[in-house]
C-alpha cells in the first residue's frame, strides 16, 4: 500500500491521524471552555500587564492551552527584549 | 426496580434512535420487561424505527399533562414479547415537558420495567436535559468522525456536571475497510480520546436501512452484522461479558486484485 501512495503522490500521513490530531486540539479548547477570542483577549492583558515592567516582544508573544500528562496547562510565552547597554534600574 | 438509560450523542443523525430500538429489541428478546421512551419531541422517530406508528393515541406530553395514565399511552409490540414504546409528541415542543416532570415519569416506569430505555433528542438544551433528568445511566453513541466524537465529549462533560455515572460508549457506523487503510479512526483512538468506557462497537450496515424501511429492527435479523453487535450489546447491558465481534476484514486475493485494478471494497 505505501508503495502505491508513494506512486499516487498521496499524503503520508493518514487522515485518521489528521483527524486525532485536529479533535485533541479542539477538545482542548473545549474542556477548558477556553475560545480562542478569549485568549485573544488573555494575551492583550497580558502584554499590558507585562509591559509595566519589562520591554516585551508583542509580535512573538504566544499563548496556549496545551494537554500535559494528566492536566490541562495554560502556557505563555512571553520573550523579552534585551539590551546590551542596560540603564540602570531606578 | 429496574433501571433507566438514556441513550444520547449531542450530535444528531448518529444512531441514538436505531441504537435505542434495537437495544431495547434485543433486551425484551432477552426475556425482560423494557419501555422505549421517546423524548424528541416535535420530532418524533423512535415510532416509525419500531414500526408502531399507526398505534399512537396517547404520548409523553398526554401522561405529563395528565390527559390519560401511562397505561393508556404505552404501546405494546406484540412482536416481541415483553417491549413497550412511549411515543413523544409530534406537535408540541421541547417546552412542553420539564425535568421534574421527567424525574417523575421516569420513577414510575421502573417500578414496572426492568429497562427504561429513554431516546434523547440531538442537541445540549431543554430536550438534552429532560432526557437526563430521571436517567440512572447513559449510552454515549459516537461515530468515528471529528463531529460526532467532538460532541460527544461535550455531553461526557454536562453528564458529568450533573453527577451521573460513568457513561458508556456504543461506537456506530465504523468501517473496518476505512479503518484499515487509515482513514477512519479506529476502537483504540476512541476510548483515548473520549477517555470512558466501551460498551460495544456497531459496523456500518446496510441492513439497518432495510430493517428500517420496514420497521422492524436489525436485531431481528440474523444475518445482519449491526444486529448481531446490538444483540451483544444488549447482553453486556444485562451484565453478561461477551467479547467484541471480529470486525477485522481479511486481506484475500480478490480483495488485494480489486485494489490493483482499482476497486475500492465498500
Amino acid at each position: 500500500m505505501d508503495i502505491f501512495n508513494k506512486m499516487f503522490g498521496k499524503n503520508n500521513v493518514s487522515s485518521k491521524t489528521v483527524a486525532k490530531e485536529r479533535l485533541r486540539l479542539v477538545l482542548v479548547h473545549d474542556r477548558a471552555n477556553v475560545s480562542p477570542q478569549l485568549l485573544e483577549t488573555l494575551k492583550e492583558e497580558l502584554i499590558k500587564v507585562i509591559s509595566k515592567y519589562t520591554e516585551i516582544d508583542n509580535s512573538a508573544l504566544e499563548v496556549s492551552i496545551n494537554n500535559s500528562e494528566h492536566s490541562v496547562v495554560l502556557v505563555a510565552n512571553i520573550p523579552i527584549r534585551v539590551r546590551r547597554s542596560m540603564n540602570t534600574v531606578c | 426496580m429496574g433501571e433507566v438509560i438514556v441513550v444520547t450523542s449531542g450530535k444528531g443523525g448518529v444512531g441514538k434512535t436505531t441504537t435505542t430500538a434495537n437495544l431495547g429489541t434485543a433486551l425484551a428478546t432477552l426475556g425482560y420487561k423494557v419501555v422505549l421512551v421517546d423524548t424528541d419531541i416535535g420530532l418524533r422517530n423512535l415510532d416509525v424505527v419500531m414500526g408502531l406508528e399507526n398505534r399512537i393515541v396517547y404520548d409523553i406530553v398526554d401522561v405529563v399533562e395528565g390527559v390519560c395514565k401511562i397505561k393508556q399511552a404505552l404501546i405494546k409490540d406484540k412482536r416481541y414479547g415483553s417491549l413497550y414504546l412511549l411515543p413523544a409528541a409530534q406537535t408540541k415542543d421541547k417546552t412542553a415537558i420539564n425535568s421534574e416532570q421527567m424525574k417523575q415519569l421516569c420513577g414510575e416506569l421502573k417500578k414496572d420495567f426492568d429497562y427504561v430505555l429513554i431516546d434523547c433528542p440531538a442537541g445540549i438544551e431543554q430536550g438534552f436535559k429532560n432526557a437526563i433528568a430521571g436517567a440512572d445511566k447513559a449510552i454515549i453513541v459516537a461515530t468515528p468522525e471529528v463531529s460526532s466524537v467532538r460532541d460527544a465529549d461535550r455531553i461526557i462533560g454536562l453528564l458529568e456536571a450533573a453527577e451521573m455515572d460513568s457513561p458508556k460508549l456504543v461506537i456506530n457506523r465504523l468501517r473496518p475497510d476505512m479503518v484499515k487503510r487509515g482513514d477512519m479512526m479506529d476502537i483504540d483512538d476512541m476510548i483515548e480520546i473520549l477517555a470512558i468506557d466501551l460498551l460495544g462497537v456497531v459496523p456500518e450496515d446496510e441492513t439497518i436501512v432495510i430493517s428500517t424501511n420496514r420497521g422492524e429492527p436489525a436485531v431481528t435479523d440474523k444475518n445482519s452484522k449491526a444486529g448481531e453487535a446490538y444483540r451483544n450489546i444488549a447482553r453486556r447491558i444485562t451484565g453478561e461479558n461477551v467479547p467484541l465481534m471480529n470486525l477485522t476484514i481479511e486481506n484475500g486475493f480478490f480483495q488485494k486484485l480489486k485494489k490493483l485494478i482499482g476497486l475500492r471494497d465498500s
